[in-house]
C-alpha cells in the first residue's frame, strides 16, 4: 500500500514538473509547423548503425515520397545521421512563466527532427504540443472541478443537513441548472464574449464554464448523502450531547461527504479536461495554434485519423496516465479518512 | 384443422412478403415516346444501398431545402430538361424538344406523349402548368421560385395543347434551359387537392403512403423506416429505354440507410454494408484507397469542384451599428494593397497538400479548373511570396516595430480575426495554415472556430467579425447562379451585405458585366463578359480566394454504368442507369 501511495504521489509531483517545465523538456515550439512533415510518425531512436553500436543515440530524418494513388509515406533517409544531444540551446520560451531562456533537455541538429509522439496535420511536434497542451487542460481541469465541487458541496450539505425550505430552494436551483438548455446558454455566452479572447482569459472562462455547468449533480450527491446521514445514531448521538450544528458538520458529516468529494474529484478531472473538446465547437476552447489536450483530441474524431495516425492518441493517452495517478491519490485519501473515521 | 389453415394462411403471407420483389418494367405501349440512351447497356435486378449522412426533412420537391432530401427526390421526379452531369450540357427529358424564340424570350417546350406517372397515370401539359405554379406561388415560397423571378417578374407557363407548353419570359436569359434542371414536375391528380384545400406544404411529408406519392423519376417511394433508411422500387413505367430498348432503370431497388456522418459512411462502405459513397474528404479517400485491394471497390477522383473556398474581410457598411473596433479595422480591410500583400503571402500549395491531401486545386479567382467551358485562362497564378507582400505593404505605408510586428500608418499594429465554422475540419485548417503565413508579415491573426448557425449569423446579421473563411459555389458550373454573389444587390454579396448601389467602381462594372451576361445569348460574347468579370474579381479581390477539393466517391466493384461527376448529385446522377454486375462481369472488369 505504502508502494503504491509513494508512487502515485512520485507520479503526479513528477507529472506536473514535467508539465510546468514543458519548454524545457519539448525540443520545439509547439506552434511552430513543419509543413513538410504533416503526419510524419515518430521519429525511431538508433543506437546501431553500419559502423557499429554508438552510446549516444541517433536519429535519421523522414523523406516522403507519392505511391501511385499519391498518397503520401515516409521513408527514414539512412544517409545521415543526426545524433541527439542534451542541453542544448533552440527556441525561446518562459521557464515557469517568467524566466525567458532557449535551453532544451534534448534536441538534434537542423535539418534533422526528433519527433518523439510523432507530427500532427502541420507537422507540429506532437511531443511539445502534449506538454504545453497539459499545462493548459490539467489546471483548467483541477480548477473547474474544485469550483464544481466546492460550490456543489456547499450547496449540497447545506440543503441536506438543514431541510425543509432551505432543502427545497436550493434543489430547485439545482434542477434549474440540470434542466438549462445549454446548447443555447453556450451559443449565448458565445455571442456576447469579444471573437478573440486571450489564452489567460480563456483559462478562466473555461473553468468558470465548466463549473458553472458541473456543480448542480455533485450537489445532489452530497445533499443525499447528508440527508441520509443526519439520521444516523452518531450524530443524534451527539446532538444529544450538545452538539452544535458547526461541530455536527464537521466532526460527522464533512468526513462522510468527503470521500464522496473526492471520488467525484478524480471522475471529473479528466471529464472536464475532455469537455474542453465540446466547448471548444462553440467558440469557446483554446484555440489554434496554442494546444491544449481537449484540442488535440478534437481531431481525433475524425475517423481516418484515428485509425491512420495512432500516435495522435498521445494526449489521450497522457490524460488517461494523469486520471490513473489520481484516482489512486484519492483511493489513497479515501482509505485513510476511512481509518480515522473508525 | 382451423388453426394449420391459419399456419398455412400465414406462412403464405410470409412467403409473400419475402419474395415480394419490384414490378416488373411495363412493355413499351403504342404511342409511347421514350427516351433511348444509345449507349446505355446493363440488365436488370438487385440493389444498391447508399449511406447518407442524415434523414432527409421531406419528399416534396417544392419545400426541400437540404441536399439528402433532394439526393432521394431527385430519384423519384423528372424535369423537362435535364443537364447532363457527364458532359454538363443540356439534354431532353421530359420535354422531348424545345425552340427558343429569336429574341431569346419565349420557349416552346413539346412534351413527351404517351407517358405515365409511377402510379400509371398519364402525364401531359396540364401537371407542367400546375407544378411552376406550384414553385412560383408566393405562399408556398419555394426555393425555386428565385430562379423563376426575373427582374420582379414571373415567368408565364401557358398551355398550347396537350403536349405543348410555352414559357414567357419578362426579358432574354442567357441558358435559360438549365433553369429546367431541378424543377420537378408534380402530378396534378395527386396534389391538387391539397394545394387547393391550404395544406400542399404538409403534403408528401416522410409519412406519406407509398401510393399517395408518385413522380416521373425512375423510382417510386417503397418503405420510409423512420431513423433507419427509405427505400424507392422501380418505377415500372420510366420513360428512358437502354439501347436494346429495355426499359429502365435496371436496379429492383434503391435503399438510402441513414448512418448519421461523412466518418459513418466510410466506415459502412468498408464494411459493405453501403455501396456508394460520395462527399469524400482527402483523408476519407485515402484511406479507402490504402484498403482498395482488399474491398475491390471502384474509387473515383473526378478533380476538382467547383466549389470555391476564400478568405472574405468584413467591409459592411457597419454605421449605426457599435462595432467601432471593426469600423476600425476596415481601414486596412478596405485597402487593396492590404488584401493583396495577403494573397501574395498565402501559401495555396501548402492547402492543397495538407488540407486537401493533394487532392485540389489551388484557386486565384472564383472559376476552378474543373470548370473548362467558363474559366479565365488569363488569370496569373502569382506563387508565394512573402518579400512581394513585404514590399506591397511598404508601399501602402505599413512599418515593422523592432518585435517584428506590422504597424499601419497610424502605428498600430495589425491584428485581427478570422472566423470559420467549428464542424468544417478543411476550412479550419485552411485558417490554421493562413494564420501562420501571416505571421510571416508581423501581422497577428485569431482563429475563431464558430458553431455554424453562429457564423451565419455574425456574416449575414450583425457584421461583427473581422474576416471569415468560407465557401461558395458548386452547384452549377453556369455564371448564372454566381449572380447573387457578385451583383451589388445579391444575397450572396459576403463582403458587404445590402449596397444600395455599388461602393467601388468596380463593383458598378462587374455588376453590369454580371447582369449584361445573364442576356447575351452567345457563348463567345458571354465569356468575353465572364472574363472580364473574373479579370475584376481576381485584380480586387473581395475574396482572397484559397482552395477547392476535388470531388472524391467510390462504389463497390459489382455496380456498373457508374460514372461519378463534378457536378450534384456526384453519383446518383444516372441511378437509372446503375446496374448490379454478374461475379462473371466483375471479373472481367466490365464497367
Amino acid at each position: 500500500m505504502r508502494s503504491k501511495t509513494f508512487l502515485s504521489i512520485t507520479g503526479l509531483v513528477g507529472l506536473h514538473l514535467i508539465l510546468l517545465c514543458a519548454g524545457f523538456f519539448a525540443p520545439y515550439d509547439p506552434t511552430a509547423q513543419d509543413r513538410e512533415l504533416p503526419y510524419a510518425p515518430p521519429t525511431r531512436m538508433h543506437f546501431e548503425d553500419g559502423y557499429g553500436f554508438h552510446f549516444r543515440p541517433f536519429v535519421y530524418a523522414w523523406t516522403t515520397s507519392l505511391d501511385s494513388d499519391q498518397i503520401e509515406s515516409y521513408r527514414e533517409d539512412r544517409t545521415r545521421r543526426y545524433p541527439v544531444h542534451f542541453f542544448v540551446s533552440g527556441s525561446s520560451y518562459n521557464l515557469l512563466g517568467g524566466y525567458r531562456t532557449t535551453l532544451h533537455l534534448f534536441d538534434v541538429e537542423s535539418p534533422g527532427k526528433i519527433l518523439l509522439f510523432g507530427a500532427d496535420g502541420y507537422g507540429r511536434d506532437e511531443f511539445s504540443r502534449v506538454l504545453f497542451g497539459g499545462q493548459i487542460s490539467v489546471a483548467a481541469g483541477i480548477s473547474a472541478t474544485l469550483i464544481a465541487l466546492l460550490t456543489g458541496g456547499l450547496f449540497g450539505i447545506v440543503a441536506g443537513y438543514f431541510g425543509r425550505w432551505v432543502d427545497e430552494v436550493l434543489m430547485g436551483v439545482t434542477e434549474l441548472f440540470l434542466s438549462l438548455p445549454w446548447l443555447y446558454f453556450l451559443l449565448g455566452v458565445r455571442a456576447f464574449l469579444p471573437l478573440h479572447l486571450s489564452t489567460l482569459r480563456t483559462f478562466f472562462l473555461l473553468t468558470g464554464v465548466i463549473g458553472l455547468i458541473g456543480w448542480a449533480r455533485p450537489a445532489r450527491l452530497v445533499r443525499g448523502l447528508v440527508l441520509s446521514s443526519r439520521h444516523r445514531n452518531y450524530v443524534l448521538a451527539a446532538r444529544g450531547f450538545g452538539g452544535s450544528d458547526f461541530y455536527l458538520l464537521r466532526r460527522h458529516l464533512l468526513p462522510e461527504v468527503s470521500g464522496l468529494l473526492l471520488t467525484q474529484a478524480t471522475l471529473l478531472v479528466p471529464r472536464y479536461i475532455a469537455a474542453e473538446v465540446t466547448l471548444s465547437f462553440f467558440g469557446l476552447g483554446v484555440n489554434e495554434p496554442v494546444p491544449s489536450w481537449g484540442n488535440m483530441l478534437a481531431t481525433l474524431q475524425q475517423y481516418n485519423v484515428l485509425v491512420s495516425y495512432g500516435w495522435l492518441l498521445a494526449p489521450a493517452c497522457a490524460l488517461v496516465v494523469t486520471s490513473v495517478l489520481y484516482s489512486s491519490l484519492a483511493d489513497m485519501f479515501h482509505s485513510r479518512l476511512k481509518s480515522y473515521s473508525t | 384443422m382451423k388453426s394449420v389453415a391459419r399456419l398455412t394462411l400465414h406462412v403464405c403471407l410470409l412467403a409473400g412478403t419475402c419474395f415480394a420483389s419490384a414490378p416488373a418494367p411495363d412493355a413499351a405501349k403504342p404511342g409511347e415516346e421514350l427516351a433511348r440512351m444509345a449507349d446505355v447497356s446493363g440488365h436488370y435486378g438487385g440493389h444498391l444501398t447508399i449511406g447518407e449522412r442524415a434523414e432527409p426533412k421531406t419528399l416534396n420537391p417544392v419545400t426541400a431545402t437540404d441536399v439528402i432530401s433532394r439526393e432521394v427526390i431527385g430519384r423519384l421526379m423528372g424535369d423537362l430538361i435535364e443537364i447532363n452531369r457527364s458532359t454538363q450540357q443540356t439534354e431532353p427529358a421530359l420535354a422531348k424538344s424545345w425552340k427558343i424564340s429569336p429574341d431569346g424570350r419565349i420557349f416552346t417546350l413539346q412534351l413527351r406523349k404517351g407517358i405515365r406517372f409511377s402510379d400509371g397515370y398519364p402525364f401531359d401539359a396540364d401537371d407542367v402548368v400546375f407544378s411552376f405554379n406550384l414553385y412560383m406561388d408566393e405562399a408556398i415560397d419555394s426555393p425555386q421560385r428565385d430562379l423563376l423571378i426575373i427582374d420582379g417578374k414571373p415567368i408565364q407557363v401557358t398551355k398550347l395543347d396537350q403536349y405543348t407548353v410555352r414559357f414567357a419570359l419578362p426579358r432574354p436569359y442567357a441558358a435559360a434551359e438549365r433553369l429546367f434542371d431541378g424543377l420537378a414536375i408534380l402530378p396534378k391528380h395527386l396534389l391538387e387537392k391539397p394545394y387547393r384545400e391550404g395544406h400542399f406544404e404538409q403534403a408528401w411529408s416522410l409519412n406519406a403512403q407509398a401510393s399517395e406519392v408518385a413522380g416521373l423519376g425512375p423510382f417510386r417511394l417503397k418503405q420510409y423506416l423512420p431513423g433507419q433508411r427509405i427505400v424507392v422500387e422501380r418505377n415500372p413505367y420510366y420513360w428512358k429505354v437502354d439501347r436494346e430498348n429495355q426499359r429502365l432503370p435496371y436496379l429492383d431497388e434503391l435503399v438510402f440507410l441513414f448512418v448519421g456522418t461523412e466518418d459513418a459512411q466510410v466506415m459502412r462502405f468498408e464494411a459493405g454494408e453501403t455501396d456508394i459513397v460520395s462527399r469524400l474528404s482527402s483523408e476519407n479517400y485515402s484511406l479507402l484507397l490504402r484498403e482498395k485491394s482488399r474491398l475491390g471497390s471502384q474509387l473515383a477522383d473526378m478533380g476538382p469542384s467547383l466549389e470555391y473556398n476564400f478568405l472574405v474581410f468584413n467591409l459592411n457598411d457597419l454605421s449605426g451599428k457599435k462595432l467601432g473596433e471593426v469600423a476600425g479595422k476596415q481601414v486596412w480591410f478596405r485597402d487593396l494593397k492590404f488584401r493583396q500583400a495577403i494573397s501574395a503571402a498565402l501559401d495555396r500549395d501548402s492547402i492543397v497538400r495538407l488540407v486537401f491531401g493533394t487532392r485540389g486545386a489551388a484557386l486565384w479567382g472564383n472559376v476552378g479548373p474543373g470548370n473548362k467551358l467558363w474559366i479565365n485562362q488569363n488569370i496569373p497564378h502569382s506563387p508565394r511570396s512573402i518579400e512581394t507582400a513585404r514590399q506591397i505593404l511598404k508601399s501602402a505605408g505599413y512599418a515593422w516595430n523592432p518585435a517584428g510586428q506590422l504597424l499601419d500608418s497610424a502605428g498600430k499594429p495589425v491584428e485581427f480575426s478570422i472566423i470559420t465554422s467549428s464542424s468544417n475540419t478543411q476550412r479550419l485548417k485552411m485558417a490554421t495554415l493562413l494564420q501562420d503565413d501571416l505571421s510571416h508579415l508581423g501581422m497577428q491573426v485569431h482563429v475563431v472556430p464558430l458553431e455554424f448557425r453562429a457564423l451565419m449569423d455574425r456574416v449575414f446579421q450583425s457584421f461583427d467579425y473581422d474576416a471569415a473563411i468560407m465557401g461558395l459555389g458548386g452547384g452549377d458550373a453556369d455564371p448564372n447562379p454566381e449572380v447573387n454573389v457578385w451583383a451589388f444587390s445579391g444575397t450572396s454579396h459576403l463582403w458587404h451585405l445590402g449596397e444600395t448601389k455599388p461602393a467601388t467602381d468596380w463593383e458598378g462594372e462587374l455588376d453590369q458585366l454580371m447582369q449584361q451576361q445573364m442576356i447575351t445569348l452567345d457563348y463567345a460574347k458571354r465569356k468575353q463578359l465572364y472574363d472580364r468579370a473574373q479579370q475584376l474579381i481576381a485584380e480586387n479581390l473581395p475574396f482572397i480566394f484559397l482552395g477547392t477539393p476535388d470531388i472524391l466517391a467510390g462504389a463497390d466493384s459489382k455496380v456498373g454504368n457508374f460514372h461519378p461527376a463534378i457536378l450534384d448529385p456526384y453519383t446518383l446522377w444516372n441511378a437509372d442507369e446503375l446496374y448490379v454486375r454478374s461475379p462473371a462481369q466483375e471479373n472481367a472488369g466490365v464497367r
